[in-house]
């Protein structure tokens, strides 16, 4: 099956070369990778939808015409904050992820279910925007007083906001890892090497940066569901700056060693690799090698990347995927703490959703 | 029912199945059902709503063998961590759960409410607007309205007199069209408008009386045969009737201006936001060849009475 998946994804005319049953099965499970939108989008492109049954061009094209309004919600949602923070105009915004894909028009862009807003600030600017955008209608997601704590001491973002009128999330960064974790990218790296978008009011990481967060967000995230287009994105990122960014290739490594992100960009460039066959120079690979954790961690994490990345079972839940999603979740946490705290982290978090008695 | 079925062995209807294969297949493998343009795949496993099922679905055809669906959708039982029943039941689909578990006893109508919800959240390729649906002398009569105002019961008691009944809840519209295309359902019927209907048509079949829903009492009333045989024949739309039922109130039938009804039309659907420009357009062409009114009653007999006289003037 997960051969089957990233077949289609890499060749999406496959899909009118199966069997109704198989087709059936592979809406869904691109449905559940939140992928849909993004086939749609490169089918239509290509064969057309029309070579499918009208079930599943039905399916298919409803999936496009939700990515391109979730787009459009993007894009209002930065020009409202434009507009809230447009007295800050020395203030360097960079937007991130979905928000940069949109503005830069990279390929992974099209048919991408756009999700939140991620906005990298100056740290020390970050209790301004915050006052202004409350000031402006945007809300902090209401917390249990732990979980308010738990953001603004221990990672690099504020609680979630929203504006009132809208239900678009965002993520207001002052770093692309935790405060928590081992490995410390300046972000004053970052703001140094980011890029102006001819017309907006928006900056974006510098190509190599903008993958490295890519990468980072996948593997130190901890959020499993929408991994395997993570993935994708870092797959296509590398593949169209690698075609027209002068030099990326011979910046690349380097850059990883300046940011401290050596190991993650191991990971990162590994799997796209392995599970989608991007192209990396042979030189890069080589140096990436100082990346690699000891032999039986990776083993570990040649195991359990591929379960976590894919979707699993459509009916029911299989255990060893479940036992690997577990994993990764601890893992995720492992990297973004000390032992200590995480522990403590992990107590908390489990006292509060089986121990505490309800209503409490 | 069974000459049909060995007549034309691709068209099998819901109804034309025994009790045991009915069962056997929708507690199996799952039941092929068409839904107006959504193929769906439905498997339930609580066994006091099958009979109730049977019944409300036995216009519908079977779908057989390897094909796409538009989405699978489940009812099971929910279980404790001891794998006992605990009273309430499960809606799942393609292996997510939508919303928590909800009572055993309302089981129908979290089916039924289920499967719109799919419908509403998922097939972005058409304009959904929320309204009833029905057709005379050819064309469509959108009955857009809030909750509460009478659009369910107005419905159901057109689609038992001279009207085919498309929707009591969406109208599907190709963006860039003004055709209509049927969906017919069972149309829940709510507290009051439940003993109404049994009086207005007494042969109209309903389900049973689920009671306690967040709306209340409900009973759901089978679509009539027509209707549901002729769901692959779409309507264009052509009038648009904004009605509200109120006690003891005299009939007014008065038109409304085309930006109103763009207004209501468009902030009421299930979509219209997705679509854009293009949504736009659609809304708009849509109440361009429609003629538009508002509608107060409080007799059954004499609003549609009225509506069918609109729709007889049109042929002139």
């Amino acid at each position: 099956m997960r051969q089957g998946l990233a077949s289609v994804l890499r060749d999406p005319d496959l899909l009118s070369k199966l069997a109704p049953v198989e087709l059936d099965r592979m809406l869904r499970l691109l449905r559940r990778a939140r992928l849909l939108g993004r086939v749609a989008v490169q089918l239509e492109e290509g064969a057309g939808l029309e070579v499918l049954p009208g079930q599943a061009a039905d399916q298919l094209s409803s999936a496009r015409v939700m990515a391109e309004a979730r787009a459009r919600v993007g894009r209002w949602e930065l020009d409202r904050l434009a507009w809230a923070l447009e007295d800050l105009s020395d203030t360097p915004l960079i937007a991130m992820k979905g928000c940069a894909y949109l503005l830069v028009g990279t390929p992974n862009a099209r048919g991408r279910m756009f999700a939140d807003v991620d906005l990298l600030v100056p740290e020390s600017r970050l209790p301004l925007i915050e006052e202004k955008l409350l000031a402006r209608g945007w809300r902090l997601a209401e917390l249990t007083p732990y979980d308010d704590l738990y953001y603004r001491r221990w990672t690099h973002e504020l609680p979630p906001m929203t504006h009132v009128e809208r239900s678009v999330e965002v993520d207001l960064h002052h770093g692309i890892l935790m405060r928590t974790a081992r490995l410390k990218p300046s972000s004053d790296l970052l703001f140094e090497a980011a890029r102006e978008v001819p017309g907006s009011r928006f900056m974006v990481l510098a190509p190599v940066d903008m993958v490295l967060h890519a990468i980072v967000h996948l593997f130190y995230g901890g959020e499993m569901a929408g991994a395997l287009r993570e993935l994708l994105d870092i797959d296509e990122l590398l593949r169209h700056f690698g075609a027209t960014e002068p030099d990326f290739w011979g910046q690349f490594w380097p850059r990883v060693e300046s940011l401290d992100l050596a190991r993650p960009a191991f990971y990162g460039l590994r799997y796209a690799m392995t599970i989608l066959g991007t192209p990396i120079p042979a030189f890069v690979v080589r140096a990436s090698g100082v990346g690699a954790p000891a032999g039986p961690v990776l083993a570990l994490m040649d195991w359990l990347v591929p379960r976590v990345l894919f979707p699993g079972p459509l009916d029911g839940r299989g255990s060893v995927i479940g036992v690997a999603h577990g994993l990764a979740y601890v893992r995720s946490h492992w990297v973004k703490m000390p032992p200590g705290t995480l522990i403590r982290h992990l107590a908390y978090k489990f006292y509060v959703r089986n121990m505490r008695p309800s209503g409490a | 029912m069974s000459s049909r079925a060995l007549a034309d062995p691709d068209r099998r209807l819901v109804g034309d199945l025994s009790e045991r294969d009915f069962r056997s297949r929708i507690e199996g493998p799952g039941l092929g059902v068409r839904l107006g343009p959504f193929d769906v795949h439905l498997t339930v496993r609580v066994p006091t709503i099958l009979e109730p099922l049977r019944t409300l679905y036995a216009w519908y055809s079977t779908l057989e063998g390897d094909r796409v669906y538009g989405c699978h959708a489940t009812l099971n039982e929910a279980r404790n961590l001891r794998r006992r029943p605990i009273r309430r039941v499960r809606f799942t689909v393609d292996g997510v759960t939508p919303h928590e578990d909800l009572p055993r006893a309302q089981a129908l109508s979290v089916l039924e409410w289920g499967i719109n919800l799919v419908i509403a959240l998922r097939f972005h390729c058409y304009l959904l607007l929320h309204t009833a649906v029905l057709e005379r002398n050819g064309r469509a009569l959108l009955l857009p309205a809030a909750p509460g105002q009478g659009k369910s019961t107005l419905c159901a008691a057109l689609a038992h007199r001279s009207w085919r009944l498309l929707s009591d809840e969406f109208g599907i519209v190709r963006p860039g069209t003004r055709m209509v295309l049927p969906i017919p359902r069972p149309m829940p019927l709510k507290n009051e408008s439940i003993a109404v209907i049994r009086s207005f048509a007494p042969e109209a079949v309903l389900g049973p009386e689920i009671s306690n829903t967040r709306k209340g009492t409900v009973a759901h009333v089978r679509p009539p045969r027509e209707s549901v045989e002729r769901a692959g024949e779409p309507a264009p739309a052509r009038w648009l009737v904004f009605p509200r039922w109120q006690a003891g109130a005299r009939q007014e039938l008065d038109e409304v201006l085309p930006s109103e009804a763009f207004m209501r039309l468009a902030t009421n659907a299930f979509n219209y936001e997705m679509h854009g420009e293009r949504g736009f357009a659609t809304v708009r062409d849509l109440v361009a060849g429609s003629r538009c009114f508002r509608l107060v009653y409080s007799d059954l007999d004499a609003a549609i009475a009225a509506l069918d006289r609109l729709s007889d003037e049109d042929l002139g």
